[in-house]
């Protein structure tokens, strides 16, 4: 009994520490290779708190209107019928199977300079946020509408016999049992927007203090010889990015309480 | 019943702006000149090259990580152990991460000075720039997508009937391969799909450790942004759209197993 375990154990810990582990830790241990001080003026630096800043702004912006339009597509999806929601449906995915900089590459021919629909959004913040509402469209929508299926549209028609109008009925009935779903796919969400790389770096011609994100201004950092500046922005996006993965699992863990 | 109309059309609306338009404009301008001119753009050397490169480091990376999902979804559900919080973290992490950390952990891991770089780079074996590296990374921005559709099934199933094959005198070789895996199936197909397209289109982290090097190091998603760099736009749309038929086969992938797994 014990053997094999310690075997499964033992691969799985040698592998994680391989590939996750080791990487992450001497990328810390060279963010703070220079000392406290150099890491603080390195991530204080005025060009890396506008990226950091811009960063957070433009994530909170998106993961908020995912929120809104998640919840809607997922109704649609679940809700209504139409020809060709399946199509819809697994169209959902999309943004996970495509390659990011094709997505911003896509974004790009329909809102770049040479757009046929005459609007052209390049090297503004309004791309920054088309790219990463395109990258983070499945997060919500996947999390609601399992949620919305088990949802018994009796409950909805209870209510409005019962006479609650249409908004009571979603705010008071449905809502609340879609809450737990839209906020970790809006956390999912926020997490891919903090760290996107690949869509953003091609539509938004990267000027720093305007369009410039964390992921872009770490790149060029690296590019530019500054590793050490580059690895201490990383470790303030790591830490983000582990903060969001433990809400998430703080969330799920009060939603499968509720559940019980 | 206007109501659902009008939801039913911001709803398709939005996807149609932000998804499927765009889309359907790089397949318009990529044939715009004619399918020879856009066949000639991916099937140049470089290009051709580019897009080996990918499937060899997916063809690594891909096995790999299911080989290793599978074990850590056993270790995980099966085996409990203290630090098991930690472990889920960890697994989580590459989804949660942004690629160009992933890539310049990796640089600074193997890089010149770096704790594993120096020994390489004594020992003449090149990791940074090179294939190695590029395989790390991927594996790395790939590593969670099996364990995460494993687990739960794993969970669902329960040990009853590894139980009763263990009373009948099943070995536990006999017992995994026989009982356990199989019902594995179409859980470890679908992760391995996500980890497939998770693979073939990665560029952040690649793009750090690569050094991009044309017909070297470059894979096909570095390769679309060489072409559009170099102004090439029907290079880089026409490599755009094969990476999005392979994205669409990967959709069409999913959908085929979601309803096998719905059947089971």
């Amino acid at each position: 009994m014990r053997a094999p375990t310690a075997l499964i154990l033992g691969t799985v810990l040698t592998y994680l520490s391989i590939i996750v582990a080791l990487p992450l830790v001497a990328l810390v241990w060279s963010s703070g290779g220079g000392g406290a001080a150099d890491f603080w003026s390195s991530i204080s630096s005025p060009e890396a708190v506008a990226a950091l800043k811009l960063t957070l702004l433009v994530s909170v912006a998106v993961a908020l209107m995912n929120a809104v339009t998640g919840t809607l597509i997922a109704w649609v999806l679940v809700r209504d019928s139409f020809r060709g929601r399946g199509v819809v449906n697994a169209l959902i995915d999309l943004p996970f199977a495509l390659p990011t900089v094709v997505a911003g590459l896509t974004l790009l021919a329909l809102y770049g300079p040479r757009s046929p629909v005459d609007i052209n959004v390049a090297y503004t913040r309004t791309a920054i946020v088309l790219a990463l509402l395109f990258v983070t469209l499945p997060f919500v929508v996947r999390t609601v509408q399992p949620v919305l299926m088990e949802l018994d549209p009796e409950l909805e028609e209870a209510a409005v016999s019962l006479g609650a109008s249409r908004w009571q009925t979603f705010s008071r009935v449905v809502f609340p049992n879609l809450l737990p779903g839209i906020l970790s796919g809006v956390a999912l969400a926020f997490a891919r927007a903090v760290g996107e790389f690949g869509s953003v770096v091609l539509i938004t011609g990267n000027l720093p203090f305007k369009t410039e994100v964390s992921s872009v201004y770490i790149f060029g950092q690296l590019e530019s010889g500054n590793t050490s500046g580059a690895a201490a922005a990383s470790v303030v996006l790591l830490g983000i990015s582990f903060g969001i993965l433990l809400l998430i699992g703080a969330v799920r863990h009060w939603t499968t309480r509720h559940d019980a | 019943m206007t109501r659902k109309l009008a939801l039913r059309t911001i709803a398709l609306g939005y996807l149609a702006a932000i998804l499927i338009g765009p889309l359907i404009l790089v397949f318009f301008r990529t044939f715009e000149h004619g399918f020879v001119d856009a066949w000639s753009a991916v099937t140049t050397p470089d290009a051709l090259h580019a897009f080996k490169l990918t499937l060899i480091i997916a063809a690594v990376a891909v096995p790999a990580n299911t080989v290793f999902g599978v074990l850590c979804a056993l270790a995980v559900v099966r085996h409990p152990f203290r630090g098991k919080g930690l472990l889920n973290a960890v697994v989580d992490l590459p989804l949660a991460l942004s690629p160009v950390v992933v890539g310049l952990s990796l640089f600074l891991l193997y890089g010149r000075g770096g704790w594993f770089g120096s020994w390489f780079l004594a020992h003449g074996i090149q990791i940074l720039f090179a294939l190695p590296s590029m395989i790390l990374a991927t594996v790395f921005v790939s590593l969670p997508f099996v364990v995460r559709e494993v687990v739960p099934v794993l969970r669902e199933i329960g040990t009853d009937q590894e139980q009763a094959a263990a009373t009948l005198g099943a070995s536990r070789l006999q017992i995994f391969f026989r009982i356990t895996l199989p019902a594995l199936r179409w859980a470890i197909a679908y992760g391995v799909v996500l980890t497939t397209a998770r693979s073939l289109g990665e560029y952040g982290a690649v793009s750090v450790v690569s050094g991009r090097v044309a017909g070297k190091t470059s894979t096909a998603t570095l390769f679309v942004e060489d072409r559009y760099q170099s102004f090439d736009m029907i290079g880089a749309y026409a490599a755009s759209v094969v990476l999005a038929l392979m994205a669409v086969s990967v959709l069409l992938g999913m959908n085929l197993l979601r309803k096998k797994e719905g059947v089971r």
